[in-house]
């Protein structure tokens, strides 16, 4: 009796510890060899036949198609640069400059992937569509109020995540952190 | 009290490897991956216009509005295919996937360097098979080597403004996949 006891005691520890890793991992997105840059990260091994098991897991689980690395790289972010979760009901502001590249696109998602609706039916931008500054850095206002500029309709979502895709760039695998590869800034401007 | 903490001690350590198990496992017992996705309203070895994703629906999470896109889910276990891709005029990628949506190769437009993207597909069998000689005379076709006998062929046109949306479809709606040992079908 003890025994039987004892070794379904180890089995229940055994499936909670190994379902619950195995959950956690997947619902974080975890994968080997980030590539963080202020708010933004990219997992540019993802993208090629070397991706890790779990960066293959969460793709099937995800049900999504990985921007392979010879087509681009996809940067996501999902908090502000002080660690906020993205709120739709903020005016959130993204400025700076992007690494080159000959084209890139920033769309809007909610947390499951699916484009957010709203009035203009705008979801994001490509390069050749934002409004830049003098010096070619650009602002792109995201909040559910129209905005004049570059306005990313957030239709006042939750949660929601950024994607900016980098096409045909340099990009990838040996890129490191660092002035090279500036990425826009992402900070809460208000929030009601 | 020593008896548990080391029956959990044991339990953590099988919990690892069930863990470690139910990553490796799981792209292959998916159902909703993208490849099990598009297999029900794909049909074999052709080209694929997909929808645009709209808030409404999406043939997939996490597809960039901004691209026309067309699918060619393959199968090559007839033999070869041929690919032919018209170039749009802002850009074009043709990624390929495995059966288990790993990417493993991806070339654009500016990577082929000319106006169509021609590519053969094939196993690695299939490439090792083909006769010397023929290979000298298709030295200028790319070929690729797929690591499964399925996968997925994304073909991708990028619209730089809304406006231009149809110019891409139109430049993915003459793209080709066909076996190699067919005759090309007039269109």
């Amino acid at each position: 009796m003890r025994l039987l006891l004892g070794s379904l005691f180890a089995l229940v520890v055994a499936a909670v510890v190994g379902l619950g890793a195995t959950y956690l991992a997947l619902t974080r997105g975890a994968a080997f060899g980030p590539l963080t840059i202020g708010s933004w990260t990219a997992w540019p091994k993802t993208g090629t036949a070397d991706a890790d098991p779990y960066a293959r897991a969460s793709i099937a689980r995800i049900g999504r198609l990985p921007t392979a690395l010879g087509d681009g790289v996809a940067f996501t972010a999902a908090a502000d640069d002080n660690g906020r979760p993205l709120d739709g009901r903020c005016d959130v502001v993204l400025a700076g400059v992007t690494p080159a590249a000959r084209f890139w696109t920033l769309t809007l998602y909610n947390a499951d992937g699916e484009l957010v609706a709203n009035s203009i039916k705008r979801s994001g931008f490509t390069s050749q569509e934002i409004v830049r500054h003098a010096d070619g850095s650009f602002e792109i206002v995201a909040t559910p109020r129209a905005n004049p500029g570059n306005w990313l309709p957030t239709g006042g979502v939750v949660r929601y995540v950024l994607l900016l895709r980098l096409y045909d760039t340099a990009v990838g695998v040996s890129t490191k952190a660092g002035r090279e590869v500036p990425m826009p800034t992402v900070n809460v401007r208000s929030c009601p | 009290m020593i008896r548990w903490l080391l029956l959990a001690l044991g339990g953590a350590l099988l919990g690892g490897i069930v863990h470690l198990a139910t990553i490796i496992i799981l792209p292959r017992t998916a159902t909703q991956d993208a490849y099990a996705r598009l297999s029900r309203s794909v049909p074999v070895n052709t080209v694929a216009a997909l929808p645009e994703p709209t808030a409404e629906s999406a043939p997939m999470p996490f597809m960039d509005p901004a691209f026309a896109s067309a699918v060619c889910r393959y199968d090559l276990s007839q033999g070869p295919l041929k690919l032919s891709v018209p170039v749009s005029l802002a850009y074009t990628s043709v990624s390929f996937y495995t059966r288990y949506d790993v990417a493993y190769y991806a070339i654009n437009d500016r990577a082929a360097g000319r106006r169509v993207i021609e590519l053969d597909l094939m196993t690695v069998e299939q490439h090792s098979q083909m006769p010397e000689d023929e290979e000298v005379t298709a030295a200028d076709r790319l070929i690729v080597e797929s690591p499964t006998l399925t996968g997925l062929i994304a073909i991708r046109a990028l619209a730089p403004e809304p406006g231009l949306m149809p110019m891409a479809q139109s430049a993915i709606a003459n793209a080709r996949c066909v076996r190699a040992d067919e005759p090309k079908p007039s269109r």
